[in-house]
């Protein structure tokens, strides 16, 4: 049992050294500022900027964010403080629902719905033209799925909080809102930040779902509804072609290194603070 | 004015809740809808037959095979790596001790890693062993992506097997290892759910699949064949320019959508009598 143990744990190092590794040629080649702060992509000059699809993946997750973040608050406030039994009985398969449909279910769902909605109603009131396949469609489906992950977070994180703290608040005459707001929220304000990179990192690694909706375009996008390229999708379009040029393989390896590390780091600081949270209040 | 406060925030709250379970509602909905018309015995019975791409006869069986063939084989050799590792955190280390701890946020981590990260991975690796896409380098992949979530659903039962009966067992002399047995056998429901949960994140995952298991028309007769799976064929088929084609990828959208509508109740009713049954 010990041993498996390890090496479920070295799997975590193969993985990184694995990367490392594969992307150390275009990592020599260019410099790491070149690969993170370039945009131009020209794989058969063995030229490779990621500016372009950083800037991709950060956009769609900002919008996604900026949408699930609300709606998930709320929701999970509503219930953990206020929903009766039978509404969280009807509530949360829901919400375990939208956790298991597959990605590829919600990019179709894009397409059915999102994209011709942006296409033919939204941006015509702000743009001359816009296929749909744009980053707000990108932000619109990833906030969906990241919606069920905040929520089952928050809601741990509110049930952590000890119930005395609330009663006091509710005892010296503090309305169940203000109790809220003034206790229960400030005293989770960690955890609700912990739940929300936790939902970042999600965001910035989802694959299929943004590919089918965002359009797929190298060029920089200029507005929401432009198309975008995020790094996930640069990966999965690419890796056939990839072993035909030269490098070509090691800067995917490297768009994935990339990935890889900046979720780790959010993944670990978003659960020390929930194991720190969980474990306080533990007896 | 408090009260008002309240009022609005509350009103809110509702708000949000009401449309996330619209937007479920909206999905499931529209793919049902869209995946109706076009579902019928060919589908599920036959595969692809010549020019099922520009809509003549022919089904997805061989995606439906080949995720079915995927999925087992990973979840026996995820459920092999997964359960002793879930055992040994809890009942050979003490649960709340610093190396479980450890080792509990070493798989929290690898559970956020994203699926394109192990197909990657996993791309990797079959490059190394000198591999094509093959099912075998789907299978590699799709358990590495499941052996957290194993290990994370296991993990949270084996921490509700009771104390005393553990120290019941050794205090009758019987060995550590004969204890973790009980043990084992206390948390088997847990264990289903956690099998069932990875069988609905394993059989929905494009990203992986897509890098390593490759695509193929027929059904795998090896594992050094290609597969194709049920998501990769939503996803080809919903690019072809083709109507009929379009048609069948909503079909197939709907056929996965009810294998995991059928995989998430079926979880719910087991954690349901499990915590029902509980001391």
């Amino acid at each position: 049992m010990l041993g498996i143990t390890v090496f479920g744990l070295l799997v975590l190092l193969v993985i990184s050294v694995g990367l490392l590794y594969k992307s150390m040629p275009v990592i020599k080649e260019q410099s790491l500022y070149d690969l993170l702060f370039t945009s131009s992509w020209k794989p058969s000059k063995d030229h490779f900027g990621f500016l372009t699809f950083i800037l991709s993946t950060l956009r769609v997750t900002f919008i996604a964010i900026l949408i699930a973040v609300p709606l998930s608050l709320l929701s999970a406030i509503y219930l953990s403080e206020y929903a009766s039994e039978r509404t969280k009985k009807m509530l949360s398969p829901g919400i375990d629902l939208l956790s298991g449909i597959p990605p590829v279910i919600y990019g179709v769902w894009g397409t059915l719905v999102v994209v011709p909605w942006i296409s033919d109603h939204l941006a015509p009131h702000f743009v001359d033209f816009s296929t749909g396949y744009s980053v707000l469609a990108g932000g619109i489906v990833l906030a969906i799925m990241i919606i069920p992950l905040i929520i089952s977070i928050i809601i741990e994180v509110f049930a952590a909080v000890p119930q005395e703290l609330r009663e006091v608040s509710l005892s010296v005459g503090a309305t169940k809102w203000q109790t809220i707001k003034r206790v229960l929220l400030l005293k989770s304000l960690p955890g609700v930040l912990a739940a929300v990179i936790l939902a970042i990192s999600r965001a910035f690694g989802e694959t299929i779902a943004v590919l089918m909706v965002c359009g797929n375009f190298t060029e920089i996008p200029k507005s929401v509804f432009d198309a975008c390229y995020p790094l996930p999708a640069l990966i999965a379009n690419n890796y056939g072609e990839m072993m035909s040029l030269p490098n070509y393989e090691s800067a995917l390896m490297f768009a994935a290194l990339l990935l890889f590390v900046i979720i780790i780091l959010f993944n670990a600081g978003s659960r020390l603070i929930l194991n720190h949270i969980t474990q306080r209040y533990q007896l | 004015m408090r009260k008002l406060e309240e009022q609005i925030m509350k009103a809110l709250m509702l708000l949000a809740s009401a449309i996330i379970m619209l937007i479920l509602g909206f999905i499931l909905w529209k793919i049902i809808s869209k995946g109706l018309p076009s579902l019928n015995w060919d589908m599920v019975t036959k595969t692809p037959s010549g020019g099922f791409y520009l809509g003549k006869e022919g089904g997805i069986l061989n995606a439906i095979m080949g995720s079915l063939m995927l999925i087992t084989c990973s979840v026996v050799i995820s459920i092999l790596l997964s359960l002793p590792v879930a055992l040994y955190i809890n009942f050979i280390l003490h649960r709340k001790s610093r190396a479980s701890g450890i080792i509990r946020f070493a798989f929290d981590i690898m559970f956020g890693i994203p699926s394109i990260v192990y197909g990657a991975f996993g791309f990797m690796v079959m490059m190394y062993l000198g591999l094509q896409a093959s099912l075998l380098g789907g299978i590699i992949a799709v358990s590495l992506l499941i052996m957290p979530i194993m290990v994370r659903s296991i993990d949270e039962v084996a921490g509700q097997v009771p104390r005393e009966l553990l120290e019941a067992t050794l205090s009758l002399g019987a060995t550590r290892y004969e204890m973790v047995k009980i043990a084992a056998r206390q948390i088997t429901p847990g264990i289903t759910t956690a099998i069932l949960l990875s069988v609905g994140r394993g059989i929905g995952d494009a990203a992986t699949v897509m890098l390593t298991a490759g695509f193929t028309d027929s059904i795998p007769t090896s594992l050094l064949q290609p597969a194709a799976t049920l998501p990769l064929a939503i996803f080809f088929q919903l690019s072809s320019p083709v109507e009929e084609v379009q048609n069948r990828a909503y079909s197939s959208a709907l056929i996965l959508t009810i294998i995991i509508l059928i995989l998430s109740f079926t979880t719910r009713y087991i954690s349901r009598k499990m915590s029902g049954s509980k001391i």
